[in-house]
């Protein structure tokens, strides 16, 4: 699915991202941890494309093709979805048309036609369902207004509508309440399929009580520092980072 | 400008061209360049005018001659030599069209290739249409259907023949001959235009609408537009304008006067592409229009504005709250790329009691474009309880453009409520990118945003002209991120 060999990528001259190596199978749920700061979000925002930061060295393998060349648009298209820790306002732009349009695009780029109108409100409707997005919600402008857990929400009803290849969920679990994160989590898994695979980003192990990950990897300055199953989730949370910190030489 | 670099040259060359910039090859007659009273005198006889319309226009023409150009709006731009200009250009062609059979297929396809197709409007949507080319009003549809309501919808020349007691009473009575200098300029020189009337208590079954072209070089466009809703009656009308790409400067200065009678409503809607210059603001069009209204005891009227052309735009759509209980509304999206220059906005006058006036003002600037707002809302001193609200936001698509907002407020009535709300913002990379990372192009990415920033606007426009308005607001804009 996705094979990522010694990437280094920085930001205004800073290196954030230092020789990470990580592969994802198809079917696969992996789970990815670390300190603030460590360089998940970069990660995420660098297999997305965004052109902010430049990649200095290593390369991607997504899908069979050469993800570092394509622009943001072409990877979305190809199948990459990023599930935001920020999801972004569009006043006045309804949620409706938005997804149509991306869903429109994406159709277009593998050659098939576009949704009828009728379709593509019963997708709406089962995709809301799932989530339990309150259907209103699909109509107004994309996340304005919507509250924090809303917009997270959101984030998986896109998800659900575009259906992506390779899904990363950056702090998709930050903000929400218990039924909100069972709902997620549970449309998460519902999504699950073994043509696809998810990258989850979170920093608490409560997540992966619902989605339970094949493998869970401690990001630390730059660097995947260790690997290992949903067990090693548990030992963060016990021990801490300074377990990893002081483990990891320098 | 000065820091003006290889790299903008190469990024505006991707820009889209101006996408109705062809001439199309029709006789016309023109007359000599230059403004005079022979000129004037000329015009009129070619319309074959009664003495009261010639004595009109060399009225116009003697208080123009004493007045000097304006130069304090926010707009910098070489000033049009009067002298070097036709003023009157027509297509050749001597007798008038009575059905659309009779129009000349050369004019049949200049209209669909500005993406009109007025047989497809006519069946389609039921769009009456008034086509003006240059300076004469070449076709007229549905003219039959709406004389049936006792409607009349003609151009301003047929209203000068046939109901010169309306054009006596009413024309001059909202922008008066000596208003500003282009205003009287128009006076002097007009040419042709629109004139719609509906009788009392009539509501027009559809929308009326006009279509503004010019055509020739070195010509300039100068129409009136006159719109008079008797008591209690209701219209749309609609307004668009194109222009070829021309290196020269045209000159555009019309005069459009709306009165609403009591409770009568007026909605106005223009969506406006004038050639606006070329990349490195060579030619485009000068657009100097006053537009005014007045509404009497309970009417309304609404003005909704869509501009994307124009090298130099200025223009004020305007009210005046005559009557009580009157309301005025203003919806504007201002879009400015390269080196276009606005300077556009509202009054509100509000005379009577009760009266209420709205101002939503989007204004987007791209390239190294100026684009001001400026607004008057004025509450005389009988105005109990007039109130209005005014919300201006600007985009801003580049680190080079400008926006600025002019805000003016005069009160002479104390129980007067005022509210004011201004926004300034850039696009978003954030935005663009997470459009963008759903996999929608960064083309279509800024026309959802950009349209999205407008829609309390566009909601505003008529089914298809919103959908036209869309489309040129993505056009002008397009590669203009940076
Ligand atoms: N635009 C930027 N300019 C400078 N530094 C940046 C920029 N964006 C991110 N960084 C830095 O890169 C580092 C990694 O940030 P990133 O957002 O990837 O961390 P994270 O692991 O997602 O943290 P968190 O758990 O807080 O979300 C941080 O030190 C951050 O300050
Ligand atoms: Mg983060």
């Amino acid at each position: 699915m996705i094979t990522i060999k010694d990437l280094h990528a920085s930001i205004e001259g800073k290196p954030i991202l230092k020789g990470l190596n990580l592969t994802v199978k198809a079917g696969e749920i992996h789970a990815i941890m670390g300190p603030n700061g460590a360089g998940k979000s970069t990660l995420a925002s660098v297999l997305a494309g965004r052109e902010e930061y430049e990649i200095t060295q290593g390369d991607v393998n997504f899908n069979g093709v050469d993800l570092l060349p394509l622009s943001v648009e072409e990877r979305a298209r190809e199948g990459l979805f990023l599930a935001f820790q920020y999801p972004v306002e569009i006043p006045g732009v309804s949620n409706i048309n938005f997804l149509r349009t991306a869903l429109n695009e994406i159709r277009e780029h593998k050659g098939e036609k576009g949704i009828s109108a009728k379709d593509f409100m019963s997708l709406v409707r089962e995709k809301s369902a799932l989530v339990e997005l309150d259907s209103k919600l699909a109509s107004r402008s994309v996340n304005e207004g919507f509250s924090g857990g809303e917009k997270k929400r959101n984030e998986i009803f896109q998800m659900a509508m575009l259906n992506p290849i390779l899904s990363i969920l950056d702090e998709t679990d930050s903000g929400l309440d218990i039924d909100a994160l069972r709902i997620v989590a549970n449309g998460v898994n519902q999504l699950k399929t073994d043509q696809n695979a998810t990258i989850i980003i979170t920093h608490y192990q409560r997540l992966l009580d619902y989605i339970i990950p094949d493998f869970v990897h401690v990001l630390y300055d730059g660097k995947i520092v260790k690997s290992g199953g949903k067990d090693l989730a548990l030992e963060l949370e016990e021990k801490g980072y300074d377990w990893i910190k002081n483990n990891t030489p320098n | 400008m000065a820091n003006y670099t290889e790299d903008d040259l190469a990024k505006e060359l991707k820009d889209q061209e101006y996408k109705f910039g062809f001439v199309s090859d029709i006789d016309t007659d023109t007359i000599p360049i230059g403004l005079n009273e022979d000129i004037v005198r000329l015009i009129s006889s070619k319309k074959e005018e009664p003495q009261w319309m010639l004595d009109y226009r060399l009225n116009a023409l003697a208080i123009w001659s004493t007045m000097n150009e304006p130069s304090w709006a926010h707009v910098k731009y070489k000033k049009p030599d009067f002298q070097s200009i036709a003023y009157y250009s027509a297509p050749k062609q001597t007798k008038k069209y009575e059905s659309w059979d009779d129009v000349d297929p050369e004019m049949k396809a200049t209209m669909t290739k500005l993406g009109i197709s007025m047989e497809e409007q006519q069946r389609l949507t039921g769009v009456a249409v008034d086509f003006v080319m240059d300076s004469v009003s070449v076709a007229t549809s549905f003219k039959e259907k709406l004389g049936e309501l006792g409607i009349i919808f003609c151009s301003f020349s047929d209203a000068v023949q046939n109901h010169p007691e309306l054009v006596k009473k009413y024309m001059g009575s909202v922008v008066p001959t000596q208003d500003n200098y282009y205003a009287t300029l128009n006076a002097a020189v007009f040419t042709d235009g629109s004139f719609c009337y509906i009788p009392k208590g009539v509501r027009c079954p559809m929308e009326l609408s006009t279509y503004f072209r010019i055509n020739a070089g070195g010509t300039g466009q100068f129409e009136r537009t006159l719109v008079i809703a008797d008591e209690g009656s209701y219209v749309s009308y609609l307004e668009g304008c194109t222009a070829p790409q021309r290196d020269e400067n045209q000159l555009h200065a019309a005069v459009v006067e709306l009165i609403a009678l009591e409770n009568a409503e007026i909605k106005y809607s223009t969506v406006q592409n004038w050639y606006p210059g070329d990349k490195n603001g060579l030619g485009g069009i000068f657009n100097f229009v006053t537009k005014r209204g007045v509404c009497e005891k309970n009417a309304k009227i609404s003005w909704t504005q869509v501009e994307t052309g124009s090298a130099v735009t200025w223009k004020y759509p305007s009210c005046i709250l005559k009557g009580d209980n009157s309301v005025g509304e203003f919806y504007s999206v201002a879009v400015t790329n390269n080196y276009q220059q606005a300077d556009t906005g509202t009054k509100m006058i509000h005379l009577g009691k009760n009266t209420k006036s709205t101002i939503i003002s989007k204004g987007i600037s791209a390239g190294k474009s100026q684009n001001s707002y400026r607004g008057l809302v004025q509450i005389h001193k009988n105005a109990h309880n007039a109130r209005n609200f005014s919300q201006c936001d600007s985009l801003l698509m580049s680190s080079e453009c400008g926006a600025h907002t002019f805000p003016y407020i005069e009160c002479k009535n104390s129980s007067a409520k005022i509210e004011h709300e201004a926004t300034t913002s850039k696009i978003g990379e954030d935005q663009l990118f997470y459009c963008k990372q759903r996999g929608i192009s960064e083309e279509k990415a800024i026309g959802l945003i950009v349209n999205g920033y407008c829609k309390e606007v566009l909601n505003q426009l008529p089914m298809e002209f919103a959908v036209e308005a869309q489309k040129l607001l993505t056009i002008s804009l397009e590669g203009s991120v940076g």
